[in-house]
């Protein structure tokens, strides 16, 4: 009998326990049920993130030898140091000369901020457009933009790429970026909170002598921060995780990004994982802490579009 | 409230600008080529020739691309029938509670989904590792089992692994939108059903369950056509075996389109199998719609 099927025995045993003390009105019992399901349904989430955390600090020689950190007596700088990380850091030839891990780091960066900032610019500067104004063939062009959102993005990798190439946008940084600055979806989120703006202010700019754009800017958008904070966390992940489009368009090994490096690290460091999986921990770290920082934003800016019900 | 003035000027085209430029150059026009291109052979982007229907053609004959069809929906209905119930039940036990404690499980379970599928499938390739890894000694804690088993080396086992690693990924996912469902249900139609006499199952089942719908219907349809797409995670699970593992039994439609546009250089059969990914999954929608419509009248 080992631990872990021991505390299983023991939390099914309790539920027994309290099911047969009132039968009738099985209140405790089911609210303990509760309580441990949700309970083992966190530690099985948080577990790899646990694991992950121990492995990273694990000296290679340690790293099969306990499954989390060793025992408390067993630390030392021989079991747990900073070496997989040295060897993360270290640079690598390629063929254009010597990269280091943080070329990457930045790439992503600049990749997953230039793309959120003009996501933001665009899609807001839309639905400012669809929510305030009235124009010829608006209709007719919102029904294009919702057709559009039907159509799956893979479907058109391979015309994109080679237009790429006709344009000779391959393997750089604005030919990644321009055509994903601004989608219907996001000019629809946008469009969807500013309508919620009351039409008093727009008017009241007018009178005022305000020009459109300080109407957008001054007035429309101070008032759907709390949806643009949200749009601009929903975005950077998807910028920051993604790997299609820069792993079929950036050739160059300086300019790769996090996702595609580590990607292509796992069957060159094969079997020694302390190097890739530091990586990975290093490339989980900037979306979670942005995460935490605006965590409410975030989850009500997840379900804004769905809920309507 | 009040219309805005009508407004007659350049600026609600000038704001749409950016969009109306970039749709036509990088959507309208790529999705046409992508119509012309689908009956077509390349080889690179420069070479291109008229080859009719032969591309689909091909594809209706190659066991290949019928493994990988099978494999992605064999992952949707996982998808649907396993991952969503459970992401259900969680936003049900999470929504009976109070709010304090509510916040914090919401957001421990949502985690996941922070780190890119490509990240996820890093870590768990070795949290799969036979006698090693975290999932092996689990497992063998718990039932006994599985402590050599080859999770990503037995062409049995890939498509669990997958499903697994993708219940990790997305329970928490989906949990918010049901949460966000649930709390939206009107309180007094449940209490109405529960002063009539229904039990909690049955309050549950004819009243909050129907009253949900809308983001049931959405979250499915979201699922499936998600589903369809599945392609990084695989990719970095499986990296070992060239991302499609043995005997292909982790390829999905997507790594397929992946191989045979961008490493074999294709794009014409390429764009073939993204049509078909297109149509697929716009029959879902329409089923789905369909069936959707038929349920409520």
């Amino acid at each position: 009998m080992n631990p872990l099927r021991l505390l299983v025995c023991a939390l099914v045993f309790g539920f027994l326990l309290l099911w047969a003390l009132s039968p009738r009105r099985p209140r405790l019992a089911l609210a303990y049920l509760r309580l441990v399901l949700l309970g083992s349904a966190c530690l099985l989430v948080l577990a790899p993130f646990f694991w992950l955390l121990a492995a990273v600090f694990k000296d290679r020689d340690y790293f099969n030898e306990y499954l989390f950190f060793p025992p408390l007596s067993e630390w030392s700088s021989a079991s747990l140091n900073l070496d997989n990380f040295r060897r993360l850091l270290a640079g690598k030839p390629s063929v254009t000369g010597t990269v280091y891990f943080w070329q990457y780091v930045l790439n992503s960066l600049f990749f997953a901020c230039t793309s959120t900032v003009l996501q933001l610019l665009f899609c807001s500067l839309g639905g400012y457009a669809l929510a305030r104004y009235d124009f010829r063939g608006k209709t007719a062009l919102m029904t294009f933009m919702l057709g559009s959102m039907m159509i799956p993005g893979v479907l058109l990798m391979a015309p994109i790429y080679e237009l790429m190439v006709k344009l000779q946008l391959i393997d750089t940084y604005h030919g990644l970026i321009i055509p994903g600055v601004v989608g219907a979806y996001g000019i629809f989120l946008f469009r969807q909170a500013i309508l919620g703006v009351p039409a008093e202010i727009v008017d009241a700019g007018r009178i005022d002598g305000c020009s459109e754009l300080k109407i957008y800017y001054s007035l429309v958008m101070p008032l759907v921060r709390p949806m643009a904070a949200a749009f601009c966390l929903v975005s950077f992940l998807g910028n920051w995780n993604a790997f299609f489009g820069p792993n079929v368009f950036l050739h160059s090994q300086a300019k790769l990004t996090l996702p595609v490096v580590l990607n292509l690290y796992v069957s060159q460091y094969g079997s020694d994982y302390g190097v890739f999986l530091s990586g990975t921990a290093l490339a989980i770290l900037p979306p979670a802490v942005l995460f935490f920082a605006l965590e409410k934003e975030f989850v009500g800016g997840l379900t804004s579009g769905a809920v309507k019900g | 409230m009040a219309r805005s003035s009508p407004y007659r000027g350049p600026a609600p085209y000038v704001f749409l600008g950016p969009y109306l430029i970039l749709t036509a150059v990088f959507f309208v026009y790529p999705l046409l080529d992508a119509a012309a291109l689908a009956f077509e052979q390349t080889n690179g982007p420069s070479s291109r020739a008229f080859v009719g229907l032969d591309n689909f053609r091909f594809l209706a004959s190659d066991p290949v691309f019928h493994h990988a069809l099978v494999n992605t929906t064999v992952f949707a209905l996982c998808s649907v029938f396993l991952q969503l119930p459970l992401s259900l039940l969680l936003a049900v036990l999470l929504n009976q509670g109070g709010d304090r404690f509510k916040g914090l499980l919401r957001l421990v379970l949502f985690s996941p989904n922070l780190v890119g599928q490509i990240f996820v499938g890093i870590l768990f390739s070795v949290l799969f590792t036979p006698r090693y890894g975290l999932i092996n000694r689990f497992s063998h804690a718990l039932l006994g089992w599985g402590l050599e088993e080859q999770w990503l080396g037995n062409p049995a086992l890939v498509m669990p692994a997958i499903v697994l690693t993708s219940l990790w990924m997305y329970v928490g996912f989906n949990m918010i939108y049901f949460l966000a469902a649930l709390q939206a249900v009107d309180k007094s139609l449940e209490e109405a059903a529960r002063i009539d006499g229904a039990g909690r199952w049955q309050v549950f089942w004819h009243v909050t369950l129907p009253s949900m719908r809308h983001v049931l219907v959405f979250v499915v349809l979201t699922s499936i056509i998600g589903s369809y797409q599945l392609f990084e995670l695989p990719l970095a699970l499986l990296a070992s075996s060239n991302g499609t593992g043995p005997d292909n039994s982790g390829l999905t439609v997507i790594t397929y389109l992946n191989e045979v546009a961008f490493n074999s250089g294709d794009l014409g059969l390429g764009s073939a199998v993204g049509w078909s990914v297109a149509l697929i999954i716009f029959a879902i929608s329409l089923v789905q719609i369909r069936f959707t419509r038929a349920a409520e009248e």
